[in-house]
């Protein structure tokens, strides 16, 4: 089977989510980095290859594909990902749908919008640093999704689907590491998470900390027993 | 005998949950209200796709999703749609679509078993959430809800500032998406056609009238419309009347 290619930047969270699935299941691509920090996305190059500038994209062939999630299911489709983090059987396979789906508005809108307004944009002067009522509001937001994950989605498991990790956890955990660039330390308000971002850590070691490497560094808050 | 079974019928369900429709028994139970957008777009896909549920409306407005209740036996969430099949509960309308078309109960047509045409639809799918979803539901919650809730108007200032967000996700749907297709994944109307269609609707409770700006998204409404009718002027009703926008053409 002729490899596909992936497009990536690994400061952003669906790519790493799908970076470190695609390398637990010994799944061969060919590498396709793509430099978001020099608006790589931007170039009529890559509107080639994604009609939406986005990553992490993919081409298998001459089929193009944008969007995270249905990647992950186009390869679940075609026999190129792993079966343990996309189970096959139908509820299981429903409930970490349903994680899919609730991530886009839940944790990741929460965290990604944490991580822009008060980290990437005002250090690139995009915008102004928010003032404290605004931080104050952007972290209220941000934790209000992290209580639905606490609460709901780590009530009595220890992985967000039942007691396996799946890329459900992956794409979870991938969002709330980047609010590290903003210096937020999830385990003071939300045990429950940082315990499982430490179990799935372990789960999808050594990629998990290979793909959180500059995160790891800029942010300071590496994992103690890091290896990097 | 028959009105025997049916009362007894009734009786059982209205043990179960209050709110839900007790004429006849079903093992998919679903939980919508037509005022919510994706509980619109799977109830119009169940009817096209001729779905048997037991219907258990939820009135949001009345705040009856927000019981313990709700919470503990229909969905953890709190939130609508949402769907008990044989007692496995599920929410997430895109996740509930893909849950009932592997046990092959939606049509190919309205969303496609084989892989690369459902990727099509699912790329759409999954993109809408932050883009499309996100804006026009902040610029109708802002600009009618909120309103309604507080009898504050949001400023000028916030208005143009939710318009533009809007806009710049609606411009993607008009020459990205419908730039050379008459639906949005291809020649055919698919469940992405009607997520949309449904996100899109909703903002005329807020005055705004997408038809001026955008002529293919109007045009491409018109083949949506007719394409779902009559389950899309049904689920639109609320919207139809509450904004005063009917569409005039009958289909
Ligand atoms: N819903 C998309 C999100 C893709 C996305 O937002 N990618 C960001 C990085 S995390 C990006 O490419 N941003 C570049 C840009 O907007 O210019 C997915 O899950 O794939
Ligand atoms: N991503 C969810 C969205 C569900 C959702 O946001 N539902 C709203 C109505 S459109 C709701 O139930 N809101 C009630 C509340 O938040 O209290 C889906 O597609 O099913």
């Amino acid at each position: 089977m002729a490899k596909f290619k992936y497009y990536y930047d690994l400061m952003s969270q669906p790519s790493r989510a799908l970076w470190i699935a695609l390398r637990l299941g010994k799944i061969p691509y060919e590498d396709c980095p793509v430099a978001l920090r020099k608006s790589e996305q931007l170039k009529p190059e890559y509107q080639q290859i994604n009609r939406f500038q986005k990553v992490p994209a993919l081409v298998d062939g001459d089929f193009h594909l944008g969007e995270s999630v249905a990647i992950v299911r186009y390869l679940a489709d075609k026999g190129q990902f792993s079966e343990q983090l996309y189970p096959k059987a139908l509820e299981q396979r429903a409930r970490v749908d349903e994680f899919l789906e609730w991530q886009h508005l839940g944790v990741r809108l929460g965290c990604a919008t944490y991580f822009l307004d008060m980290w990437l944009l005002p250090m690139n002067g995009i915008k102004p640093k928010p003032s404290a009522e605004k931080a104050a509001i952007l972290s209220k937001n941000m934790e209000s999704q992290l209580k639905i994950l606490e609460e709901i989605w780590l009530k009595d498991t220890p992985f967000v689907v039942d007691n396996k990790m799946t890329v459900a956890d992956l794409f979870g955990a991938c969002e709330v590491e980047q609010t590290k660039l903003a210096h937020y330390d999830v385990g003071k308000k939300f045990p429950k998470i940082a315990e499982w971002m430490q179990r799935v850590r372990e789960q999808a070691s050594p990629h998990y900390d290979a793909a959180h490497e500059f995160i790891y560094k800029k942010s300071g808050m590496k994992p103690s027993n890091s290896k990097l | 005998m028959l009105n025997w079974l049916c009362k007894w019928f009734h009786s059982d369900s209205r043990a179960l949950s209050d709110s839900c429709g007790p004429k006849v028994k079903m093992s998919l139970r679903f939980y919508y209200d037509l005022m919510s957008q994706p509980s619109r777009a799977l109830y119009i896909i169940f009817k096209i796709s001729n779905v048997q549920y037991q219907d258990c409306p939820v009135a949001l407005r009345k705040g009856e999703h927000l019981t313990e209740e709700f919470k503990e036996n229909i969905n953890r969430f709190q939130r609508v749609p949402c769907i008990i099949d044989d007692g496995y509960k599920l929410a997430e309308s895109i996740a509930i679509l893909r849950y009932l078309s592997a046990k092959g109960k939606i049509p190919e047509h309205l969303y496609p078993k084989y892989f690369v045409e459902q990727a099509r639809v699912d790329e759409f799918l999954e993109w809408h959430h932050i883009t499309l979803r996100v804006t026009c539901s902040l610029f109708f919650r802002t600009i009618w809800m909120d309103p309604l809730l507080t009898g504050v108007r949001p400023s000028n200032e916030k208005i143009q500032h939710l318009t533009q967000h809007m806009e710049a996700n609606l411009d993607i749907v008009e020459n990205v998406w419908l730039q050379k297709t008459d639906f949005l994944t291809g020649q055919r109307l698919t469940a992405a056609d009607i997520f949309a269609a449904c996100e899109i609707e909703q903002i005329r409770l807020a005055d705004y009238d997408v038809r001026i700006k955008y002529p293919k998204i109007k045009a491409w409404l018109k083949r949506v419309r007719a394409g779902c009718n009559p389950h899309y002027d049904n689920a639109h009703q609320y919207v139809y009347k509450i904004s005063g926008t009917a569409p005039h053409a009958k289909l």
